[in-house]
């Protein structure tokens, strides 16, 4: 009779791990629209990369004479005052978007992770300080808490990604915070401290792993919020400024030559939106790959 | 006495990513006027999912494909699942109480605002009188200081209290019938005894007949009539208690009935376990879904398909090739 | 739930008084002396004598250790003096007092309709969920999170105001100067303003509702019979307060954060643009009383949606 049992609990190990990661895959790449999504991006990616062999033109340096022309074989989307070829800076446009979000969703969802883990296992005190100092700075609208700290801080695309992180992190920290909470109250985690577990091994190797699968669902939808907070920023001047390629920039250059020409401001613009929009669709598709019951929380 | 209700060849089936899973495939059973019945099975053998397709409380991605379920003349089924047929049924005619008292009931209105609208909408009280009548159902199934409790919300009762309170509301309209699905297994065991005596003496007093829906073959053989062992989807043997505890054929209810200890046994007995795992409800195969784990499993067994309902003696029924007599 | 009420209130002061440290010191890393800047602006560098610049000094109080400007700071807002703005040369109470019936113009007008509406169109599609009501609203909620506010903007003012001509292109008008011209110019910016709200709320109530759908007391309410109208309004929509509430609470700040950019594309005098150009021209004063200003709205805002929960989930009211 021994043996009968563990031929059953065997049966029972083997089957999860590798159909959990293929069950996903499939979920994840069913739906058309997220596939749409996918595509999006990866055309975003290979064109940031590819941005010097795509762009037709220099995109920092314009034929002064060729100022504000329209649309035409010549230059597709026309040119800015400068003469610089709106759709090479569109190109090189990608390289900035993707590379603000993904630095500092990078850098904002670590620190905003590792404070939400300590100020949820911890608790107490340690708890109440962290929670505070976050629930503070989103008492600032994200723009202006952004706005505010690349003033301080300075030109340039660092201060950009350190702004908008430290804007951006507070969220973060809150849903892990919550999360920890809950994850916290489990069993099992009782029963590694029974075990003894020293906290730093609870908190990296039981919670972390816990929390990751909505922690990365949340990542990739704020990655679309986070572009437009940048465009948000270079349009108001703040950032990377012409003759930086950057899309919101963009769109402020163009908003004074509306009359002229008025893809000038509209293709970036679009621009943004699409890459927002892709973002969406891959962050709800993965979060419906990962675990539909997520729908309530994100 | 009459027949209450007769549920004929009842399919239902879900739409998952998997692949279609016929949840109840062909159940057929009757209740009769104030008669007990249990339908016993493990989990995920479709005995819940039959009652709500009864009650058609089936939603996407669920759906009853098949079947009659005949209630005073009608075809339940032939009606719109939130049509005014149905709804005039669902608590007014045919009741249902749930596993779960902590989640089945609104955390945000009142125990009395939760009992009150039923008697309201079926049985067109007013509001005064539909509250005094809730009050006394509350003393009704044993909840002390009911006037005062009334205005309580459900996370001010206890686990027990608040199936008292399910069963009140279940039996508030007179129903002909009350399903009561697993309406123990969340509680601890002297909870459990109170309160199947409770719903024995309520549905005697209310002239109703009762369906208990377990797992637990002890919960059925103190109160129920007659049983229906549920299996894959399927009712795999039914007949009176005293047929299916004394005699039984089928090798699953054998198998469950070798894992109960008993206090009126030999000792040192050792407790039997059935081998094998419950089936995947996706892709079966045509034949026995118990197969894989019957220990008296006939050649004709793996030929044929899925036995159809055989008369043993009188009312007693098995889905079985194999003649489980001579073991 | 008086606990919990004096609780949240302790906690808020908590957050406020930091918000306050963050907003003082923050502003002081701005680069530059602030009054070179303000003089450069003035005069050329130069023509001013060092005693002038620490005469001025003196009158701002920048002379003082930080910890003593702090407290200077802190204790003029709590007797209403926000302080003087170098760039305007006005009092600061004075200037906001112009600015912030502007943006409370656009702003409650666009948080109202950006909740109202997009509260009840989240719950029309959750419950006709898979129909075509519900794809409509999901996709335009979507096209609402994804959209680039200002961008909206410059498409909105190309199309119906410069194209079209149906609508002036900036502007503010007060609604008792001129009621007819003070709405033709408010449409577009609060239209831009509500879009994040509306489509923010309709996705999360729509996910709520779903969710408060697919609870057990919900088939119970189903089981007993109810019509639709009574298992949605009176079962599942009770369950959702706390998230509408929420949604109230956040609509807020986005409406703020909206307005600092639709301000700057419409050119309307508020708030927000008053912010946006006061920290281009490091006028630390405004931005110092300005910000808090803000920001302690919001946090009020939060604490009342936080004490509404205690009064919303009997769990928490009645103990």
């Amino acid at each position: 009779m021994v043996e009968e049992q563990s031929t059953s609990l065997e049966f029972q190990e083997v089957a999860p791990r590798v159909s959990e990661w293929r069950r996903f895959w499939r979920v994840f790449l069913q739906r058309k629209i997220v596939l749409f999504g996918l595509v999006i991006l990866g055309i975003l990616v290979l064109t940031a990369i590819f941005a010097d062999f795509l762009a037709p033109y220099d995109p920092y340096t314009g034929v002064l004479t060729d100022s504000l022309e329209a649309p035409s074989s010549q230059y597709w989307l026309g040119t800015d005052i400068q003469g610089r070829d709106t759709m090479s800076r569109l190109i090189f446009g990608a390289r900035t978007a993707l590379l603000v979000g993904f630095v500092t969703t990078g850098v904002a969802a670590a620190a905003g992770i590792i404070l939400g883990l300590i100020a949820g296992y911890f608790g107490g005190v340690t708890s109440m300080v962290i929670m505070r100092i976050m629930d503070a700075l989103m008492g600032f609208p994200m723009i202006l808490l952004a706005l505010l700290i690349s003033s301080v801080l300075g030109a340039g695309i660092q201060n950009v990604i350190i702004a908008l992180a430290v804007a951006m992190l507070p969220g973060y920290a809150r849903v892990m915070n919550g999360l920890t909470l809950s994850l916290r109250e489990n069993d099992y985690i009782l029963a590694g401290r029974a075990m003894g577990a020293t906290d730093m091994r609870t908190m990296l190797r039981h919670i972390l792993p816990n929390a990751l699968a909505p922690m990365i669902v949340l990542v990739t939808m704020q990655l679309g919020t986070l572009i437009l907070a940048e465009a948000g920023l270079s349009f108001l001047g703040i950032g990377i400024k012409p003759p930086g390629a950057a899309w919101g920039a963009m769109v402020n250059d163009g908003y004074r030559y509306l009359t002229y020409n008025p893809v000038l401001s509209f293709a970036p613009g679009l621009a943004i939106m699409i890459v927002v929009f892709a973002f969406q669709l891959v962050g709800d598709g993965l979060r419906d790959a990962l675990d539909p019951r997520l729908r309530g929380l994100l | 006495m009459a027949e209450l209700l007769k549920v004929s060849n009842l399919v239902t089936q879900f739409k998952t990513e998997s692949g279609l899973v016929k949840a109840v495939d062909g159940v057929s059973y009757y209740i009769d006027e104030q008669e007990i019945i249990g339908l016993v099975g493990e989990s995920g053998c479709g005995k819940s999912v039959s009652q709500l397709s009864v009650m058609q409380l089936i939603s996407a991605p669920g759906e009853i494909v098949g079947g009659e379920v005949i209630f005073e003349g009608q075809n339940l089924l032939k009606y719109d699942a939130n049509g005014p047929e149905m709804r005039s049924t669902r608590g007014a005619k045919i009741a249902m109480i749930f596993q779960e008292p902590m989640t089945s009931l609104n955390p945000v209105l009142t125990i009395g605002q939760q009992l009150t609208e039923m008697l309201e909408l079926h049985m067109k009280m007013s509001g005064d009188a539909a509250r005094k009548r809730a009050i006394e159902l509350m003393s009704l199934v044993g909840i002390p200081g009911a006037e005062n409790r009334i205005d309580d919300y459900p996370h001010h009762f206890s686990g027990g209290m608040r199936q008292r309170v399910m069963i009140a509301m279940g039996l508030s309209c007179n129903p002909k019938i009350l399903i009561a699905d697993e309406p123990t297994t969340a509680l601890d065991v002297t909870t459990q005894a109170q309160l199947l005596e409770l719903m024995k003496d309520m549905v005697q007093r209310f002239r109703a007949s009762l369906v208990i829906v377990t797992h637990n073959l002890g919960v059925v053989a103190r109160y129920a009539q007659r049983i229906y062992i549920m299996y894959a989807g399927r009712i795999v043997e039914s007949g009176t208690t005293k047929d299916i505890f004394s005699k039984p054929r089928h090798p699953y209810t054998i198998g469950l009935l070798a894992c109960i200890p008993r206090l009126d046994e030999e000792e040192g007995r050792k407790l039997v376990p059935i081998e094998g795992l419950p089936p995947n409800l996706i892709n079966m195969p045509p034949t026995c879904a118990f197969l894989p784990r019957c220990a008296y499993k006939v050649d004709k067994c793996s030929r044929e398909p899925w036995p159809p309902l055989t008369a043993i003696n009188g009312n007693h029924y098995i889905s079985c090739y194999a003649n489980t007599k001579e073991k | 739930m008086t606990a919990y009420i004096i609780r949240r209130l302790i906690m808020a002061v908590i957050v406020l008084i930091i918000v306050t440290l963050i907003v003082f010191f923050v502003i002081r890393l701005l680069p530059g002396d602030p009054l070179i800047i303000f003089l450069g602006q003035q005069a050329t560098q130069g023509a001013i004598t060092e005693e002038t610049l620490q005469a001025l000094r003196v009158q701002y109080g920048l002379d003082k250790p930080i910890l003593v400007q702090y407290g200077n700071w802190m204790w003029g807002i709590l007797r209403g003096d926000l302080g003087e703005s170098i760039y305007y040369h006005e009092d600061v109470g004075k200037l906001m007092g112009e600015r912030f019936p502007v943006t409370l113009h656009l702003g409650l007008v666009a948080l109202v309709l950006s909740n109202a509406l997009g509260i009840a169109l989240g719950i029309v599609a959750a419950v006709r969920r898979g129909t075509w009501i519900d794809s409509v609203v999901t996709v335009l909620a979507y096209i609402g999170v994804t959209v680039p506010v200002f961008w909206l903007g410059i498409l909105l003012i190309y199309t119906f105001g410069l194209t079209l001509g149906w609508l002036p292109i900036a502007g503010y008008t007060s609604p008792f100067d001129d009621f007819w011209l003070s709405t033709k110019q408010v449409i577009m910016p609060i239209f831009c303003l509500s879009l994040p709200g509306l489509a923010g709320s309709a996705r999360v109530m729509r996910s709520s509702m779903l969710e408060i759908t697919r609870q057990d007391y919900i088939r119970t309410a189903w089981s007993k019979g109810l019509r639709e109208r009574a298992v949605i309004f009176k079962h599942a929509l009770k369950n959702s307060l706390i998230p509408m509430v929420t949604l109230m609470g956040i609509g807020v700040g986005i409406i703020f954060g909206g307005a600092v950019l639709i301000e700057t594309v419409f050119a309307v005098p508020g708030v927000g643009r008053l912010l946006v150009t006061s920290i281009f021209a490091y006028d630390y004063v405004v931005i110092q009383s300005g910000t808090l200003v803000i920001a302690t709205i919001i946090i009020l805002t939060n604490v009342i949606v936080d004490i509404s929960y205690g009064w919303l989930d009997p769990r928490i009211r009645f103990g």
